[in-house]
């Protein structure tokens, strides 16, 4: 199990760790710049910081010796002429560095990187630069995609098969599941089962919203969705997707989080809110949902999370879990953990900055 | 040769940044003139399509950069130019 967290926040980055006891801030980093997103590739043992400078830009950091020392790498750069979907009256460049993520265990010189207006890029020299795939952005349905919440699309998620680093699972949002078997020469779309209530045809074959996607690790056929419009789970690799929201009036619907088990195909956990319109917690309370049967049932974790006048949030990518632990943040500056799959919750900390990001490491 | 200024907040991004002269006829070969000597630096002032990043503001003179697309505004040889960031809240 890992022992230390990555928690990047609107104010910097915190490293923390549970070494002989709780969790608890180790080092800072990066004071007052917001951390978009952090993770440690496990294959290269480095950490890397997405940065959003409100006045320079996005940037990129990585430090090889555990955060001790960081280094910046210039940032992914759209070339000169390209524009934005859908309309491509606006020139693209690097608004926002919305996650970097490894390629497969055999290519440990590969990351994705995936930017707002929605370009994936690539890099095949461990991040000295990186080239954006050419094939995604001119991919014949991006007149469909659009911003969300932000100007321009975002390319949000992005998933590696362990058992062969060709296979990538891409989500935009807005524009939706794009589905490479080559590594990245030639994409499908997948949205089959999606619906979008916010398009004129809400089963279109695109312009769906993932807010992020993941694999069961167990299973990495097995796909999981937070999308704009509820929670959708596929059993093959996208081909085809199925509503799993709450039927029973649960929670588990709207939302952006989401965090999968390493050994079991049927297990999730998602941090519900409020639909699109209204963004606050389910009747003011903050709540954790798991299903343990592939979403045909959810259960509503409450045990040590406010469950009064609580606005939290909790954000597409700072949920996260190892072993029986869970952790997220939230939006307004909570953290919290849970040890036993979520059943039981403890609060860390009330003071922090707005939480975007939370990863063991 | 053109006077050009920083802002103080960039130094923590470039530690040996500092007041320069530099012989140009525009803002952008200014911008590429210091990004040649703080390699990087030019990413913190301009986008990867040339224009100005939302929130930095040069000053050329006592005047507010005209064109923040291309940065063609013209520099003469006692112009003092200032690089600074937008001001902004939060």
């Amino acid at each position: 199990m890992h022992k230390k967290l990555l928690v990047g926040t609107r104010k910097g980055l915190l490293i923390m760790n549970r070494d002989g006891g709780d969790w608890a801030v180790e080092s800072a980093h990066f004071e007052a710049i917001p951390v978009v997103y952090s993770f440690r590739d496990p294959r290269t043992d480095t950490i890397w910081v997405s940065l959003d400078h409100g006045h320079w830009g996005g940037k990129l950091h990585r430090s090889r010796d555990l955060g001790a020392r960081w280094e910046e790498v210039e940032a992914p750069k759209y070339y000169e002429g390209a524009a934005c979907p859908p309309d491509f009256s606006v020139p693209a460049k690097t608004n926002y560095i919305w996650l970097v993520e490894p390629g497969g265990a055999d290519e440990p010189n590969r990351l994705y990187v995936g930017t707002d207006p929605g370009g994936l890029f690539v890099s095949d020299d461990g991040g000295d630069s990186f080239q954006l795939v050419d094939t995604l952005w001119h991919h014949p349905s991006n007149t469909h995609w659009f911003g969300a919440g932000r100007d321009h699309p975002g390319a949000v998620a992005i998933q590696v098969d362990p058992r062969d680093s060709r296979r990538l699972t891409i989500g935009i949002s807005v524009g939706g599941v794009y589905v490479s078997m080559d590594g990245g020469e030639s994409w499908e779309a997948r949205n089959r089962g999606l619906y979008a209530d916010y398009l004129p045809d809400p089963m279109h074959e695109h312009g769906h919203d993932p807010h992020i996607i993941l694999a069961s690790p167990s299973n990495p056929d097995v796909l999981w969705q937070q999308n704009h419009c509820g929670i959708f789970r596929s059993e093959n690799g996208g081909l085809q997707w199925r509503d799993i929201s709450d039927k029973n009036g649960g929670p588990a619907g709207f939302g952006f989080a989401l965090a999968v088990d390493d050994q079991d195909e049927r297990v999730a956990w998602v941090a519900p809110a409020v639909s699109a319109e209204y963004r606050v917690p389910v009747d003011r309370a903050l709540v954790i949902s798991r299903t343990e049967d592939g979403g045909d049932t959810w259960q509503d974790l409450r045990r040590g999370l406010p469950q009064a006048n609580c606005y939290d949030l909790v954000f597409r990518h700072a949920l996260d879990k190892t072993g029986d632990t869970l952790a997220f943040g939230t939006t307004a500056g909570n953290f919290y953990v849970s040890d036993d799959r979520g059943d039981n919750w403890r609060c860390l900390t009330n003071n922090l900055a707005v939480v975007y990001s939370v990863r063991f490491m | 040769m053109a006077q050009v200024k920083f802002t103080p907040n960039l130094k923590r991004f470039f530690p040996d940044l500092c007041e320069c002269e530099i012989d140009a006829c525009t803002v952008a070969e200014i911008v590429t003139a210091v990004d040649n000597r703080w390699r990087g630096l030019g990413d913190y002032i301009i986008d990867e399509q040339g224009a100005l990043r939302k929130h930095v503001n040069i000053f050329v003179g006592d005047e507010l950069l005209r064109d923040k697309q291309t940065l063609s505004d013209r520099v003469s040889a006692d112009t003092k130019i200032f690089i600074v960031q937008a001001l902004s809240g939060g």
